[in-house]
């Protein structure tokens, strides 16, 4: 019986490949090095605790952003929804004085919501960025009409999920990684996780295989939800208030982390220690304008250039991966 | 008709078109003369759709001329030929449906006022006075979105005779159209001829060859094979010239003992695209469904094996009703389908060979609800050693593959769980030779093992060589059913036609 695995043959590797598998790191460390020579104060435990503790909120929503775009999906809702499901939360600790049930709600909440955008998609199939962009607009339409306005104060022991810490570091970093851990689990050693990256990949093939493509996007969408409610707790948690006019330019934040990262805007990839590495990207970025007294507004431009490139290079490579094979 | 005229408006002689290892055209020759209907006719892959890229200036050929009111045409593009006067029809029509007829027509040559601007009022008069020569019985100002698909074809019609064509190709005019509109149609081609407009009418249907043409050229295997008026051909000489060849050696299904009816299909219908399907298929038989492209041999399966609705009629399994109306259920009861496309719905393209096998059956390898990587892996490897499927790893991402190895992987999918009907449709297009047998002997060796196989193919070979029995269908119904000894290329080919 003649082996049909040629196993060592030299295999042809392009750039596309190589920029695939570690491109981001790559990006990550050069920055890295290039920041601790433009300033003295970057390489300090306090600085990069610093730098850790503020991606934090934006790299969970990236999670879940992640999933969203390798399914082919969008979300743009974030925004709103760190806000409504964030005061939420919060007005649940005022009501109860119980930081668990105040979680327990936001999650539920964020779960709930999730389920809704995935049904508008799938069943009545309206394009999920219109659908994002409605839920964004109403969402803060309402928390703003429920919380009249004001900030929600006097949250007691919520604040210590945002502002606790065990040892030197700080709870929410710790909350990261751990969802870092679970999500990666979810994406690669579970049936829903192969079924995501089919579903984004040849949503036809995927129902021609047998899988249920509707009900696996609506998953994806509350799996979404629950990720983002509990970036919005640990954000309204850090500031001890709930704040319902907070969370403009978060949806972009983290995008650009997943796509930076490695997710494809047409789905079908990407994968969330790309999306961490892409959130420290940016983050390390952000510190370093900041370390240097660079204007804010600068920080804007050069966010809204990196995203751009990060999206050319990945159209780049997937060129250069396909072109190199060939035969 | 084709002795009055001294001239003919298009001539091609002796045209050799090549590809890389195979010659698609070897020797075409003919000869249309204005005011004609000249039907082309040849079975699915003669070498009908090059021999009009030749014509249109899509393809240049390698030897022979294509001569045009008697002058020789070199190379040019499609916009030069269309200018010269002649256009083209295609089967796959791209209307701009949010724009209106005029708009359509004179997409890209819109007449204009001021250099810039559109000269709104001459061309939607223009427009009006071209339909109304033409007969047609829609308005210049309606939008396409509210038209049908026949209006499309009327408006593309129209498009060619504003550009003064003296030549129209009509590449299957039919295959999307009902009957009251065929009539209009052919209303329409009768006022062409009136009008000194010769057009070249590809198709395969028996019936309107006869009623529509004037003269007939029949090819097959890129080669010209007759041609003269259509009054020295009947059905039977068409047909026998167009298929008549020996048939190649290919793997010829072993006598497997025939069991039990697995699947029977009781007057299946969906709206619009079959009606009154009934067949079964038996453990260890292979049943071919033979027919024309649009006769609705996929839409049957689709809906069987529920990636489209049915409206009527019963499923039965082993004897016992089924409702079957997604994918999910198709699977549960045992009935797993390769679709025609291979890209749009065989595979995930940007993932590896290994998950692409498992794709079907991820849920056998998660025990605890963590995907057992090794198990994986090894039932992976026995599928790729099983079926010779060619790759460098399993992690060889699955679109580096060649048709056949990926063909090969789709067959896996499907094989790796429980099946007792696998329904493959054209399993072996677009494959090389060798897979192509590969994975004939693979078939007759599912059907030895009691698979019941149902397989829609184009190919005569493949059909008359593999199937126990053939189903042939045409226009949405089911025509015939023949046993394997009473199987010939013209049996089938009547049937269908």
């Amino acid at each position: 019986m003649n082996n049909p695995i040629k196993a060592s043959r030299a295999k042809k590797v392009s750039l596309g490949d190589i920029y695939s598998k570690y491109g981001v790191m790559m990006i990550l460390a050069v920055i890295f090095i290039v920041a601790s020579f433009l300033s003295k104060n970057f390489l300090t435990q306090a600085n990069l605790t610093n730098v850790l503790r503020q991606i934090v909120v934006i790299t969970i929503i990236g999670f879940g952003g992640t999933f969203i775009l390798i399914s082919a999906q969008i979300n743009i809702a974030y925004d709103a929804l760190i806000a409504a499901i964030g005061c939420l939360s919060c007005i649940t600790m005022v009501k109860t004085d119980n930081v668990f049930l105040a979680v327990v709600a936001g999650v539920v909440i964020g779960a709930f919501i999730g389920l809704v955008y995935g049904f508008l998609v799938t069943f009545f199939n309206i394009p999920a960025f219109i659908v994002g962009l409605a839920i964004n607009t109403i969402a803060r339409g309402a928390i703003l009409m429920i919380t009249g306005g004001r900030n929600v104060s006097k949250l007691g022991n919520f604040s210590i999920i945002g502002q606790g810490y065990i040892g030197p570091v700080p709870i929410p970093v710790i909350i990261m990684f751990v969802l870092l851990v679970i999500c990666w689990i979810i994406l690669n050693k579970t049936c829903f996780g192969r079924h995501v990256f089919a579903v984004g990949g040849n949503p036809g093939a995927a129902e021609a295989s047998g899988i249920n493509v509707k009900s696996v996007i609506r998953r994806v969408y509350v799996l979404d939800g629950v990720l983002t409610a509990v970036a919005a707790i640990i954000f309204m948690s850090r500031l001890a208030s709930g704040q319902p006019s907070a969370g403009d330019g978060y949806a972009f934040d983290a995008i650009t982390a997943a796509v930076v990262g490695g997710a494809s805007i047409s789905g079908g990839s990407g994968n969330v220690i790309g999306t961490i590495i892409g959130a420290a990207i940016v983050g390390v970025i952000n510190n370093l304008m900041n370390l240097m007294n660079v204007n804010s507004y600068w920080q804007q431009i050069v966010k809204g250039i990196i995203i751009l490139l990060a999206v050319i290079i990945d159209v780049q490579t997937k060129k250069a991966t396909s072109k190199a094979k060939k035969d | 008709m084709g002795e009055n005229k001294e001239r003919y408006v298009l001539e091609m002689r002796d045209i050799v078109k090549l590809f890389p290892g195979v010659r698609a055209l070897d020797g075409m020759n003919l000869q249309v003369s204005p005011g004609s209907v000249h039907v082309i006719a040849g079975e699915n892959g003669a070498g009908k759709s090059t021999l009009m890229k030749i014509i249109n200036g899509d393809y240049s050929a390698e030897e022979g001329q294509v001569v045009y009111n008697g002058k020789i045409l070199g190379k040019r593009t499609i916009q030069e030929t269309i200018q010269m006067g002649i256009s083209m029809i295609h089967q796959e029509l791209n209307p701009i449906r949010q724009m209106t007829v005029a708009e359509n027509i004179y997409i890209g040559r819109e007449p204009q006022s001021l250099k810039g601007f559109v000269n709104y009022k001459k061309m939607y008069a223009d427009t009006q006075m071209l339909l109304d020569k033409l007969e047609m019985s829609f308005k210049a100002e309606e939008k396409l979105e509210m038209l049908s698909i026949a209006a499309f074809q009327q408006i593309e019609i129209a498009k060619a005779i504003s550009r003064n064509a003296s030549v129209i190709i009509m590449d299957e005019p039919t295959s999307a159209i009902s009957d009251t509109e065929i009539e209009v149609l052919f209303k329409q081609i009768t006022l062409l001829k009136k009008q000194g407009v010769a057009i070249i009418y590809i198709t395969h249907k028996m019936d309107e060859i006869f009623r529509i043409a004037d003269d007939i050229t029949i090819i097959r295997d890129g080669k010209w094979i007759s041609s003269g008026p259509i009054g020295e051909y009947d059905q039977d000489k068409v047909i026998s010239l167009m298929v008549g060849r020996t048939i190649t050696n290919i793997f010829p299904k072993i006598d497997v003992p025939i069991g039990d009816v697995v699947l029977e299909v009781k007057n299946l219908k969906q709206y619009g695209r079959f009606r009154d399907i009934s067949f079964q298929v038996r453990k260890g038989e292979i049943l071919g469904f033979s027919g024309l492209v649009g006769a609705g041999r996929s839409e049957v399966m689709r809906a069987v094996f529920g990636l489209a609705p049915y409206h009527d009629g019963e499923i039965y399994m082993n004897g016992k009703k089924v409702e079957i109306h997604s994918s999910q259920e198709a699977i549960a009861n045992g009935i797993a389908m390769a679709s025609e496309d291979r890209r749009a719905e065989g595979i995930i393209p940007g993932r590896s060979t290994r998950e692409n096998i498992t794709l079907a059956n991820i849920r056998s390898f998660a025990g605890k609800g963590l995907i057992n990587g090794k198990k994986e892996k090894k039932e992976v490897q026995r599928m790729i050693e099983l079926l010779r499927i060619k790759v460098s790893s399993q992690e060889q991402l699955i679109k580096n593959l060649s048709g056949g190895n990926q063909q090969k992987v789709i067959l896996a999918k499907w094989l790796l769980g429980k099946l007792d009907v696998l329904i493959l449709d054209e399993p072996t297009r677009g494959i090389d030779v060798g897979s192509k047998s590969e994975i004939h002997s693979l078939m007759c060796e599912l059907a030895k093992q009691g698979l019941a196989i149902i397989m829609i193919s184009s190919e005569m070979p493949e059909l008359l060589g593999m199937s126990d029995r053939i189903v042939v269908m045409r226009e949405g119904t089911i025509r015939g059913e023949l046993k394997r000894d009473e199987a010939s290329q013209e049996t089938i080919m009547k049937l269908a036609t």
